[in-house]
């Protein structure tokens, strides 16, 4: 596992090898895992995304009834073209919707990084394949480019993990939906033809955007706001990727932005740490959802 | 940390650590107990009890014990399997006290290898920690082959344990010992880079002094 953006980039300068290949050859030195294996797996890990999303029930309803039916509504809404975002970022919302509800609806997902944050690289990944397909792209080399993509979005998820967190427990929201928004920036930059360096930007932007973000589930549930927080990584995942693909830096290097994250979050009370005690939890609402589920 | 555990794993949600780490605890167990369990006493601590429904905790841990792996979409129907597998479940809450980890249970298992008591946690991201079995410490995660050997505090037991190891080849990657009192009962707990043989196990169960001999394999668990 790397643990620095700036490592990585080193090393790829050095060897000229591409973003995603360093990345492999890395987990598999490691792990003593084969190229080929290693390569397998991920392609398995897309395709269980991909099922995450095809396998959506609309009538389907969460434990606490909280969650359920709302990818639907940003489906007919997209139909009759009347979504204020446009039909392509329609896409984008209704899988985030669509894969978180199945998470909190006990339906089969993939967690990268988390099961919490598990809507927001499908999110991006499946829409973009989407994109790219319905422009005439070639789809034996698209499917081979977004296992490629996935090994980006992991190799910047273990560089966090290293530098900070992927639990909520321990850094907050912004260490699950800031770092799965922050992973897909990078993969949607790969996948759209962008230099690492930019992957790397994109990345940092992305986080950058969601810091200070808190986890505050009501009743302890990965349900409110977590589903619907899915979609703001997604979205902000994209605009930051366009940003970078745009030429648009961040100012602060990304090894940077992701130990501030690691600081904000030890600075977070306990009570905004996935202990579902403080933040929207902490509403008189969130706590009559709390009641209502300790009754039970 | 692996590149699969940040894009992965596959599970069946809401919760990393209430449901997918909940089944990981239930399929341990059940290899821990190493026949048909015929009933499951389930007593679920602090964060577990408290939202542990919501997430589908309580499902989890019985779908780990029926043997179903964290990706079964059988998993909502636990319950209902358990009833045609002639599994009786039944719930409650326990305090294991205050340096218990939040996400903790405590299972009391019985069937054809009569009781055993087994208290685990869930740590985070599905990874877990078995604490305790029947009282005895033992914290090893389940993700290495690991042996227990429970036997009486007297010398040489763990040069026996040891020495078979190194005539089998097979490197120790943790080790643990505890005992009850001097000259007590004593257990160790070893996690091993490789499995250890069968023909190995049931050697050393059949030593002077040795009382009982468990084998957890991962094996199962890496499919």
């Amino acid at each position: 596992m790397y643990t620095s953006f700036a490592d990585l980039l080193e090393e790829q300068k050095e060897k000229n090898l591409p973003l995603w290949k360093l990345i492999q050859l890395e987990d598999c030195r490691e792990e003593a895992l084969t190229e080929e294996a290693s390569w397998q797996r991920m392609a398995d890990m897309y395709e269980a995304m991909k099922e995450s999303d095809r396998a959506y029930d609309s009538a389907l309803r969460s434990e606490s009834g909280l969650v359920g039916g709302e990818a639907a509504k940003i489906r007919k809404q997209r139909e009759k073209g009347a979504l204020l975002s446009g039909d392509f970022f329609g896409h984008v919302m209704e899988r985030a919707l669509r894969v978180a509800e199945n998470n909190a609806c006990m339906k089969r997902i993939v967690a990268a990084p988390t099961a919490g944050s598990c809507g927001v690289l499908p999110a991006v990944l499946i829409s973009l394949e989407e994109k790219y397909l319905a422009e005439g792209g070639d789809p034996a080399d698209l499917s081979k480019r977004m296992v490629e993509a996935l090994y980006v979005a992991g190799g910047i998820g273990g560089i966090i993990a290293e530098r900070a967190s992927l639990a909520g427990a321990e850094c907050g929201c912004q260490a699950e939906i800031g770092s799965a928004s922050s992973m897909a920036a990078g993969a949607a930059v790969t996948l759209a033809g962008g230099s690492p360096d930019k992957a790397v930007h994109a990345a940092a932007l992305a986080m950058k955007s969601l810091l200070g973000l808190v986890c505050d589930p009501v009743a302890g549930l990965v349900e409110v706001p977590c589903v619907k927080r899915n979609v703001i990584g997604a979205v902000n995942a994209l605009t930051a990727a366009d940003m970078a693909l745009s030429g648009i830096r961040s100012k602060i290097p990304a090894d940077q932005v992701m130990d501030a994250m690691r600081s904000v979050g030890r600075a977070m009370n306990e009570d905004l740490r996935e202990t579902g005690l403080g933040g929207l939890a902490a509403t008189e609402t969130g706590k009559a959802v709390r009641k209502k589920m300790s009754r039970r | 940390m692996n590149i699969f555990d940040i894009v992965g794993p596959v599970m069946v949600g809401p919760s990393s650590s209430h449901t997918a780490g909940a089944v990981r605890i239930g399929r341990v167990s059940r290899r821990l107990y190493h026949a048909t369990i015929e009933k499951a006493e389930i007593l679920l601590h602090g964060s577990f009890a408290s939202s542990g429904r919501g997430h589908g905790t309580d499902k989890a841990l019985v779908a780990g014990l029926l043997g179903l792996s964290v990706d079964d979409a059988r998993i909502p129907d636990a319950m209902t399997i358990a009833k045609e597998q002639g599994l009786s479940v039944s719930f409650g809450t326990i305090d294991l006290g205050e340096d218990a980890h939040p996400n903790s249970v405590c299972l009391r298992l019985s069937g054809e290898a009569g009781p055993m008591e087994i208290i685990a946690s869930s740590i985070g991201g599905g990874r877990i920690m078995i604490n305790a079995i029947d009282g005895l410490s033992a914290n090893f995660s389940g993700d290495s082959p690991t042996l227990i050997v429970h036997n009486l505090d007297q010398p040489g037991h763990v040069a026996e344990v040891t020495s078979m190891l190194q005539h089998k080849a097979i490197n120790i990657a943790t080790m643990q010992l505890y005992r009850n009192g001097r000259g007590g009962h004593a257990v160790m707990v070893i996690e091993c880079d490789q499995e250890v043989p069968e023909e190995s196990l049931s050697w050393l169960s059949h030593l002077e002094g040795v009382e009982k001999v468990t084998y957890y394999s991962p094996a199962e668990e890496r499919d």
